[in-house]
């Protein structure tokens, strides 16, 4: 797996940067929330009463003095926001950087199949999200015996589970966009993630818009749903999985049979 | 067996023209120079044998495996060295020796230490560092160490010094003579007369001429030199006439005795009566449209 190992090589000073903000943000929100939690009484009731504000982001439906609700909160801005700019700028960049480095040339006549390079090149994506992911989960769990809270082992697994699945579908999707562009864009790979944050925000503002939550990865990362139903919500992921793997298969599809260099 | 066979091999990029036709085919063991000016399609035809590209209509063959279906077949036998040779910054030279070894499933480092002897090549260098002459030296030894049976140069010795070019030459002239099948790309006609057995030019995407390089060379033309007059002589078939502080040269391609009978008549002191340089064929070649009339 040469293609592979020198994909994770290439990425590893990125992989360390972001792994390192995210985890060291999430450790500070998870460490201040004992001081936050003992004005909670009254920040609380606060947070929940603020209108469409608290309903834009599920703060109406959580409650803040769990540590849960507020984890959740905190994690979904955290880690899914960061998570998902992480995993667009990797599909993103995956196949079409060699083009904008005019490394294809060099890539691709060597005797390695398509199919095998873009095969290899998702997997050194989808080991780089997972990377990051359990390194996150590590400094949390840290973080919250060192502050001593429980947490129900299941909400977090669910919502680690939703983020995880949420940033593998923005980084299919974005490999699939990959296959197509000409130049490594990371405008479109931050946009889209930034446009699928937004459309979430809108599902939640009001019910009109409810049926935005099919098209955003967001949709099923909402910590209020999990908290509630205990269940990472099933008919959103449904959709987010069948276009995660339209995604993939079209970046098989284009990449096999595109005009390179 | 031909090494690289094309059956009129056609590609539009859009509606761009790349190359029309194309029949072309290089013996396995030749050594063969394809020529053309700028944008004549030469790159073109390279990256479809490469797989890079997809020909529009037509097939090509390399060892007789279609370029499409065995791509990675194919492959495993060429050794390509591309006109601007880019690679993955930050990494450094052995590493991209290694990583391209590695992609050909083959332990070559004895080679490489051997090339990048021969070819002057520090291989603990970082590729951002590298000029253009010393990348062009990775690419070269990207495309050697492996021992393919095929090498596909995109004008190969752009960018090297004299020395690293004659040393580079010296490296494809002996895997030549091992049986390997040596195809470049150029505009230096002077390295393909030197080097090359065969040579085919292309212009406007379509294969002018195909032959050995001696027949090109050799046409009915001669390079005239007089001494002693200061204007041409007035001959039907002239062409490129320059007229010099002590001679008058001109190309001349009409028949020998009229030519005689001409200078006869002419106070010249001196003549010499030559083969023209193969550039001056190529030229030829280059710019037929632009001169209907001439006919060298």
């Amino acid at each position: 797996m040469p293609i592979f190992r020198h994909e994770l090589r290439r990425g590893r000073i990125s992989l360390l940067i972001w792994t390192g903000a995210i985890s060291f943000m999430l450790g500070v929100c998870v460490l201040i929330y004992p001081e936050m939690g003992a004005q909670m009484g009254d920040i609380g009731s606060m947070f929940a009463n603020m209108g469409s504000f608290s309903e834009a982001f599920g703060m109406d439906k959580i409650n803040f003095g769990e540590f849960a609700g507020f984890f959740s909160v905190e994690c979904g801005n955290v880690l899914g926001i960061g998570g998902a700019f992480f995993a667009a700028l990797l599909g993103v960049s995956s196949l079409a950087k060699e083009e904008k480095e005019r490394t294809a040339e060099f890539l691709l006549t060597h005797p390695v199949s398509r199919p095998r390079i873009i095969a290899e090149k998702l997997c050194a994506v989808l080991v780089q999200i997972l990377i990051l992911n359990t390194a996150v989960i590590a400094v949390t769990v840290l973080s919250v015996c060192f502050i001593r809270e429980t947490v129900s082992e299941k909400t977090f697994a669910l919502l680690f589970l939703a983020y995880f699945l949420m940033q593998l579908e923005i980084a299919a999707i974005t490999f699939g966009i990959s296959a197509f562009l000409k130049r490594g864009n990371v405008g479109i790979g931050i946009g889209l993630s930034a446009v699928f944050y937004f459309l979430n925000i809108l599902a939640n503002l009001t019910d009109d818009a409810e049926f935005l939550k099919y098209l955003t990865p967001f949709g099923y990362t909402d910590g209020a749903d999990i908290i509630a139903k205990s269940a990472v919500p099933g008919r959103y992921l449904t959709v987010g999985i069948i276009v995660s793997v339209v995604g993939i298969v079209c970046a098989f599809w284009k990449y096999s049979r595109k005009d390179v260099g | 067996m031909n090494a690289i066979s094309t059956n009129r091999l056609t590609k539009y990029y859009g509606k761009t023209r790349g190359i029309i036709d194309l029949n072309l085919s290089v013996g396995e063991g030749d050594f063969f120079g394809f020529i053309g000016p700028n944008g004549a399609g030469k790159s073109t035809t390279i990256r479809i044998l490469l797989g890079l590209i997809t020909a529009t209509s037509g097939s090509a063959e390399v060892f007789d495996h279609d370029v499409q279906k065995k791509k990675t077949t194919v492959l495993q036998e060429i050794g390509y060295l591309p006109s601007e040779a880019m690679f993955y910054n930050g990494m450094r030279v052995k590493d991209i020796l290694r990583l391209s070894a590695d992609l050909h499933r083959q332990d070559c480092q004895a080679e490489a230490k051997r090339l990048c002897e021969r070819l002057e090549l520090d291989t603990s260098r970082k590729i951002e560092e590298l000029s253009l002459g010393n990348r062009k030296k990775v690419g070269i030894v990207c495309a050697m160490q492996h021992k393919p049976k095929l090498y596909i140069l995109d004008e190969p010795t752009s960018g090297l010094d004299p020395l690293i070019q004659r040393e580079f030459f010296l490296l494809l002239k002996e895997r030549n003579a091992e049986g390997a099948t040596v195809f470049l790309s150029s505009h230096v006609l002077s390295e393909v007369q030197r080097y090359c057995k065969h040579a085919a030019v292309i212009r406007e995407g379509k294969l002018l001429v195909s032959d050995s390089v001696e027949n090109l060379g050799h046409t009915d033309t001669k390079r005239i030199t007089i001494r002693g007059v200061d204007t041409a002589p007035s001959l039907p078939h002239t062409k490129d006439i320059k007229i010099l502080p002590d001679a008058v040269t001109f190309l001349y391609s009409g028949k020998p005795d009229l030519l005689l009978k001409t200078l006869s008549d002419l106070p010249i002191t001196d003549i010499t009566i030559a083969e023209p340089d193969l550039e001056e064929v190529f030229l030829h070649y280059y710019t037929k449209e632009e001169h209907p009339n001439a006919d060298l």
